[in-house]
């Protein structure tokens, strides 16, 4: 039963759980509720731990396949299964979870169980949108997870929390609804909301063309690609450490990963006439975005830009269609995962001490936090691509795969090693180099135990995807040729048949 | 005699109602305790329902010399007719006996309205129908004004009634010149004389047009929707939640009867109508909602909305389309029942909790009662994966069936402009600082149907299907 229905487990241990802790959780039982909650994400965590051990890396299908009668009426069924471009990101996603636990535990004083159980159903959330198979069953977990988010934000974030959370949830509200208007129209077409019989269905490019905008919509928006970025440095500003963690880690792979899943293959030969478009895009995000890194003068809003930046890595790999693209874009997100909660995590340890964000507050940290600074500083090289660190594999791999494809292409691309490293390593100096600043800084203690397994465990993930990258590429590899095959089909209807 | 006899047994439920509703009126005059009456009232209720039950067949019966009409249709709105007003009167308890208003005269027009909805869903001639709606009506009416001291409540009792009449005489109107035309009031008779051919198309489409703003004054449907905000602030919220909730399932009831039964040959005419009124009641009700400060207000607003998006599937004109509309409809009501559910419960003597601010950190006081406002919120804001989001998609997907793609859209774009305001609730009771501290007292029976009431939206948000048969079952088998 546990091996034959590991992604129903994966999704709904966590949400019971979650459940569960926002029954009996309560602020006077914080110490039960924390613990609670963290054995609630180690179970979760291991119940998604077959997805790596039993997966079949020789096979390029569906794997872990389930699926059940839902809603008959519209002939919607509860469809699940992986390949290995999901697998990865589950994985991530209920790490993360467990990580966000623990970075919470000492941090979040009001309202525990609520926070807790937000993380724990968004992580269930996350990972059913990662497994859905069917549109229907993947529109009700991509959108049921912006509730807990918009409660997350509003609730435990900073100053402006309410204008961020309003329009994080608006924003995504919008992409999210032409995606379902799409859905229905691909339903109308082929009887079913399957997503292997809409992989199927053959359609004009007009059409194409139409599903696919829609589908950008929602995507592009989550991912999120310039111009429609500007609801994330606001988020990521305003949210708590813990959702700035699950925002940039994982969310934001949601519109990547759907890309691949949804709008690439069932509209190929939109997305292959649309893919100077969708370069020009990611392009103008690498190098724009990093250029507006540079001059920002608050942490938390320089990682985000640093995210949106990266992110335009993950569409280029996706849109120059070559296997080491793909494969690259997808080492690329899980990369960021790891690199972008540590910064973020980086940050939340400094602001609970100081109470800041401003990079000008800071100074010097390393004489007071030296064992902290050791890791920030590996983050930070990881993040402006450091060879060694999983920052360079994925935009290595893609960089490599840009040069067949366009010379120029490749030469803008590349100028992030340039810019992310003189963002992220200006920072850095600002925050831990130099003299101390202030005397704020010089009360500064050095992190805790709880701190440092946080930070340990996420060093170690961000070196061994490193040094390893087959950990990751041995998932892809199949899947990425596959469904490369598939994207080389065209979908236009046949004159004369 | 014999032909009586079926023609009361065939009307059970209605004569149940009709007779209790008299003898609650009785009692209402001599009995001390008023317990009692509420008591009576839930009883008719339920034994009305149990007959409905009891008494329904698979087949369609009629009875009066087809006037009318005992269908699957019928029956199913009736019960939700019932329970729906059961529930109401759980919610309103409390309210009444501390307005003074915990009165004979309360319960007895409440359920003469019930009578009313309830011969309205049966109709099958336009005299009965028309019956009905004016029974319901005058209740309606009457109980807006219930707090008669109240200068807000009658003004909103005379607006009420002023537009309500007129409203009935354009349906009255339109209803004459159909009967002009076919000669006959009865819908079967009606349709088969326009199967042969229309006499004159032009009569028929002005009598449609009168039959359609009367249909869409009592939907509250732009351009007929002045009333609603209006008398939704001024009558006592009880009396709102009841205008609110189930009416509308006797309103969508008259317009499948008139529209689709009677009038199925016009419906390329009334499906523009019903498109223009629903593009601009989504657009209307979903803007005006956002700078509303008055809670009940806003949910009028919001009603206005939901009926744009329940036109949407009446006009895809097919039966998918009828069965989606009555899945909005039944989604809508409890979802309405939830949120008026929820200012009753945190009102108290001489407080109405009717301002938007009167609901800041709620999650604060009552966590409990937060998350089942947040639950009705995000329905009515369509978010999944509640009861609200499978009744925008069915509508939805019926309206992009009949190919209405560019209407689909721009729904789409205001249901996130409606989500705003929707949200703006959820922020206020769990991002804001409360505001008073009083403990919020309820009796258990309502903390404990509310609870149902709102975990149903989430409910049958995961598992639609059952609610999804009944409705289409209902549809097909009474529009066969």
């Amino acid at each position: 039963m546990l091996l034959t229905h590991v992604l129903s487990v994966s999704i709904w241990l966590p949400i019971l759980a979650g459940v569960v802790t926002l029954l009996i959780g309560s602020d006077n039982k914080a110490y039960f509720t924390r613990w609670l909650a963290l054995a609630s994400s180690l179970a979760a965590f291991f119940a998604t731990l077959p997805l790596y051990t039993k997966y079949n890396f020789a096979k390029g299908a569906f794997q872990f396949e389930e699926a059940a009668q839902w809603i008959p009426s519209f002939n919607i069924n509860y469809h699940l299964g992986v390949d290995g471009i999901a697998v990865p990101l589950i994985l991530l996603t209920s790490f993360t979870t467990l990580i966000v636990v623990i970075a919470a535990w000492e941090v979040i004083t009001k309202n525990i169980a609520q926070y807790m159980a937000a993380f724990l159903i968004m992580s269930g959330l996350m990972i059913g949108v990662f497994s859905a198979l069917d549109g229907i069953l993947y529109y009700v977990f991509w959108e049921a997870m912006l509730i807990p988010m918009f409660l997350v934000i509003g609730i435990w974030g900073g100053e402006n929390r309410v204008y961020a959370t309003i329009k994080f949830f608006l924003y995504t509200l919008l992409g999210s609804l032409l995606m379902l208007v799409a859905f229905i129209y691909l339903f109308q077409k082929t009887g079913s909301f399957d997503v292997i019989n809409f992989y199927q269905l053959p359609l004009t490019l007009n059409e194409q063309i139409f599903i696919f905008m829609a589908f950008f919509m929602a995507f592009a928006v989550k991912i999120p690609m310039w111009p429609v970025h500007t609801w994330l440095p606001d988020a990521h500003v305003e949210a708590p450490t813990g959702g700035s963690v699950v925002l940039a880690a994982i969310m934001l792979k949601l519109g990547g990963y759907s890309f691949l899943r949804f709008a690439m293959p069932i509209a190929p030969d939109a997305a292959h006439y649309l893919s100077g478009f969708m370069v020009t895009l990611s392009l103008i995000a690498i190098v724009y975005i990093a250029l507006v890194a540079l001059v920002q003068k608050d942490m938390k809003k320089l990682i985000a830009y640093s995210s949106i930046s990266h992110m335009g890595f993950v569409t280029l790999g996706f849109f120059i269609f070559s296997q080491l693209g793909i494969e690259g874009a997808i080492v690329q997100m899980i990369s960021h995962g790891f690199i972008s909660a540590a910064m973020f995590l980086c940050v939340g340890v400094l602001y609970e001490r100081m109470h800041s964000r401003q990079i000008a507050d800071y100074g010097g940290v390393v004489n007071t936090m030296p064992v902290f600074a050791a890791f920030a500083v590996l983050f930070a090289m990881a993040n402006s691509g450091l060879p060694g660190t999983s920052g360079f594999v994925g935009e290595f791999m893609v960089i490599l795969a840009a040069v067949k494809f366009n010379f120029w292409v490749a030469f803008l691309a590349a100028t992030t090693l340039i810019f992310g490293a003189a963002y992220t390593l200006w920072m850095v100096k600002r925050v831990f180099y130099g003299e101390v600043a202030n005397h704020h800084v010089a009360e500064l203690k050095d992190i805790n135990k709880r701190e440092f397994l946080i930070l340990a465990l996420l060093a170690a993930m961000v070196l061994g995807v490193g040094v390893y990258p087959k950990l990751i590429t041995d998932f892809t590899h199949v899947s990425a040729a596959q469904w490369l095959s598939h994207m080389a089909i065209s979908k236009l209807p046949v004159a004369g048949l | 005699m014999q032909n009586i006899q079926v023609d009361l047994m065939t009307a059970l439920p209605e004569l149940i109602v009709l007779l209790m509703a008299m003898l609650i009126l009785l009692t209402g005059l001599f009995a001390k305790n008023k317990i009692i009456i509420y008591g009576l009232a839930q009883f008719t209720l339920f034994a009305a329902a149990f007959f409905t039950v009891g008494t329904h067949t698979s087949a369609v019966g009629y009875a009066f010399s087809g006037m009318f009409v005992d269908d699957t249709l019928a029956d199913v709105l009736k019960l939700m007719i019932l329970l729906g007003t059961s529930v109401m009167f759980v919610y309103t308890r409390q309210y009444m006996q501390l307005r003074n208003m915990f009165r004979g005269e309360y319960y007895a027009l409440v359920l003469f309205a019930v009578l009313g909805m309830m011969i309205m869903v049966s109709g099958q001639s336009m005299l009965t129908i028309y019956m009905g709606l004016e029974l319901l009506s005058l209740c309606l009416y009457s109980l807006v004004a219930l707090d008669r001291d109240n200068a807000q409540s009658s003004e909103a009792a005379m607006k009420y009634f002023v537009l309500g009449a007129l409203a009935s005489g354009m349906l009255l109107y339109g209803m004459s010149m159909i009967y002009g035309i076919t000669g006959s009031l009865n819908l079967n008779e009606i349709t088969n004389t326009l199967l042969q051919g229309a006499p004159n198309h032009t009569v028929l489409i002005l009598g449609l047009v009168f039959i359609v703003a009367g249909l869409a004054f009592k939907f509250g449907a732009v351009p007929f929707q002045m009333w609603v905000p209006d008398v939704y602030q001024g009558a006592p919220t009880s009396i709102t939640l009841l205008i609110s909730s189930v009416p509308k399932f006797a309103a969508f009831a008259i317009t499948i009867r008139l529209l689709a039964q009677g009038l199925g040959q016009l419906a390329g005419d009334w499906q523009e109508m019903l498109l223009i009124m629903a593009v601009m009641s989504i657009a209307i009700g979903n803007i005006t909602a956002i700078a509303q400060t008055n809670l009940k207000r806003m949910l009028a607003y919001s009603t206005i909305s939901h009926v744009g998006f329940l036109l949407f599937g009446l006009m895809s004109g097919s039966l998918n389309g009828y069965a989606s509309s009555m899945f909005y409809i039944s989604a809508y009501v409890l979802m309405t029942l939830s949120g008026f559910g929820m200012i009753l419960l945190l009102s108290r003597k001489g407080f109405e909790a009717e301002n938007l601010d009167d609901l800041k950190g709620l999650n604060q006081r009552s966590p409990w009662a937060a998350m089942l406002m947040l639950i009705t919120m995000f329905s009515m804001a369509g978010v999944p994966p509640t009861i609200g989001f499978y009744a925008k998609f069915t509508v939805l997907q019926a309206a992009l069936q009949a190919g209405y793609i560019g209407a689909v859209v721009f729904a789409v774009l205001m249901a996130v402009i409606g989500a705003f305001y929707y949200l703006r609730i959820v922020k206020l009771m769990y991002f804001d600082a409360p505001q008073d501290n009083v403990a919020i007292s309820a009796p258990n029976d309502m903390k404990l149907i509310l609870s149902f009431n709102a975990f149903a939206l989430l409910a049958l948000g995961i598992m639609p299907q059952m609610l999804m048969n009944i409705c289409g079952a209902a549809i097909a088998r009474s529009l066969q």
